[in-house]
């Protein structure tokens, strides 16, 4: 295997809502075609951590953020980077699964529609190719062109997977992906996770220790919006560094 | 004991306030009815007045509601669309947006006469635009302006946020993701509070007084810079000003009862688009 490339460089990241320090000096590597699990108790900052990846705290009113985020060495928090260019890399798959009132097929074509650089021929294939890819095609192949809202909790959040991966970004954020499915659909998400790290580069947020155990290669233990420890998820998971991780982890607090 | 007795007392009372409410609105609906159904006939709505009005028809009165209507929309639907969506996807929660927000939740409820008086002066006198159509529809369209964006603005708050996140994360500009994955489920909506304020504006007798309706017409306007009769206008000469009030009663009947077939029509479309909508949202586009 090739020595793992660094695809986001976080150095020195401090994030405010208002006058609330919400992330406190992060610095982390997050390797290409890696899973990067980012664990720690509610509030910790974990998931405003990940919205700093592709730039959605900018939608929040009254924050503001320091530090840098390279993204393939360019600071994407530079001024003068435009944001939906950033978001064009970086992916998003949120929590609630979001698809939109419209069919399957928009739904999965509506990234493609935004430059409208693709012929109707090309979109076609690459909403199947992208259904593929989040294993969702067999189950939906034949009702395309029905309402997205018909599918179930599971069905959608790997519809809004695909969706993501039609507009081919470089970087998939996953925030907690899982948290609203049972048990069966969870375990589809994460196998989908382990196939999409050939081409991705994944950064899951989840509350779920055995989760982030199953699925992540790297795993970041965050804890009042520090990052306290990151390491191989082996590591982090049977021997961390430090009493804070190891307490977490078991369970003892959080 | 005592709590059961209070409770029942409630109901009892909040069962008399409502059906007093609607016995009421029956009356009202039963006396314009029962007394303006006879005036109702083909001449009565496709001729004009004849006779110093006591016989022909209102059809000018109807053609010059309608007319002015339009105007209306044409003019408060657009702008009051474009100013909810920059209040409520653009403005940042400000002092200044605040104060905008205030200030056009207090100009709903300012009395139609003073729209009026503003009407002369800007475009009646300032523009130049005289007593006409175009002055009088402009005016209603003031009037309804802060309830376009109200309730512009309401049908954009139910898009639920994730639409637009989902949209963005996907690298779409913001007025795409208004665009493509807002206005459209927020459209019908927005015309649902729109045709209910037309409903109003279209009643209003006040703002198009000095404005651009006339006492009587003996022919059809022939622009948008002529005089026009109204519906609202022509049942209050009818009514009050008349010099054979009782002998032109069943004709202000039925003037009254046209008027609230296009009031309730109206209001009717509203509720039809809204039911579209809600299917709409439950389905795909």
């Amino acid at each position: 295997m090739s020595q793992p490339v660094v695809k986001i460089l976080v150095r020195n990241l401090n994030f405010f809502y208002g006058k609330v320090q919400a992330l406190k000096n992060i610095h982390l590597n997050i390797l290409s075609n890696h899973v990067t699990a980012l664990i720690g108790p509610s509030g910790c900052g974990k998931t405003t951590f990940l919205r700093c990846l592709n730039r959605m705290n900018d939608l929040i009113e009254g924050t503001r953020v320091e530090g840098e985020i390279l993204l393939d060495g360019t600071n994407i928090l530079a001024e003068g980077i435009d944001p939906v260019q950033v978001r064009r890399k970086v992916g998003m798959v949120f929590q609630k699964s979001n698809p939109f009132p419209k069919t399957i097929f928009e739904n999965v074509a509506y990234g493609l529609r935004i430059e409208g650089r693709h012929s109707k021929g090309e979109i076609g294939e690459i909403v199947e190719r992208s259904l593929k890819d989040a294993a969702l095609w067999d189950e939906v192949s034949d009702r395309l062109h029905r309402s997205a809202l018909e599918l179930s909790g599971g069905q959608q959040q790997r519809l809004c997977i695909a969706r993501a991966l039609a507009v081919k970004p470089e970087v998939l954020l996953m925030d907690e992906p899982a948290s609203a499915l049972d048990p069966i659909a969870t375990q589809k998400i994460e196998e989908l996770i382990q196939e999409l790290k050939v081409k991705y580069t994944i950064v899951i947020v989840t509350h779920n220790m055995q989760q982030a155990a199953r699925v992540s290669d790297y795993t970041a233990f965050f804890y009042l919006g520090e990052l306290i420890e990151v390491d191989r998820t082996e590591k982090i998971f049977t021997r961390p560094s430090l009493k804070k991780t190891e307490d977490y982890v078991t369970g003892r607090f959080g | 004991m005592k709590k059961k007795w209070t409770e029942r007392l409630g109901f009892i009372l909040l069962t008399l306030s409502g059906s007093i409410v609607i016995a009421l609105l029956g009356i009202i609906l039963f006396d314009i009815i029962s007394n303006g159904i006879g005036a109702i006939s083909w001449e009565f709505i496709s001729q004009p007045p004849r006779e110093g009005m006591t016989k022909g028809g209102i059809f000018p009165a109807i053609l010059g509601t309608f007319v002015v209507s339009i105007v209306t929309i044409l003019f408060s639907v657009p702008l009051g669309m474009c100013a909810a969506i920059y209040l409520h996807e653009y403005a940042r929660a400000g002092r200044l947006t605040r104060l905008i927000r205030l200030s056009i939740r207090n100009l709903s409820g300012v009395p139609s006469i003073v729209y009026g008086l503003f009407g002369v002066v800007i475009f009646v006198q300032t523009f130049r635009f005289g007593t006409s159509i175009l002055s009088a529809g402009l005016t209603l369209g003031l009037l309804t302006l802060p309830w376009t964006i109200t309730a512009c603005e309401e049908a954009l708050k139910t898009v639920p946020m994730a639409y637009r996140e989902g949209a963005l994360a996907l690298g779409a500009t913001k007025w795409y993701t208004i665009r493509t994955n807002v206005l459209p489920y927020a459209v019908p909506g927005m015309l649902t509070g729109t045709i209910l304020g037309l409903a109003r504006a279209a009643g209003e007798t006040a703002p198009i007084l000095f404005t651009g309706a006339a006492f009587f017409l003996p022919h059809l306007p022939r622009s948008i810079f002529d005089q026009f009769m109204a519906l609202p206008y022509h049942l209050y000469i009818l009514s009050t000003q008349h010099h054979a009030i009782e002998e032109v009663r069943p004709i202000a009947y039925g003037t009254a009862l046209v008027l609230l077939i296009l009031v309730l029509f109206l209001s009717f479309t509203a509720i039809l688009v809204r039911y579209r909508y809600r299917k709409k949202m439950k389905g795909s586009i």
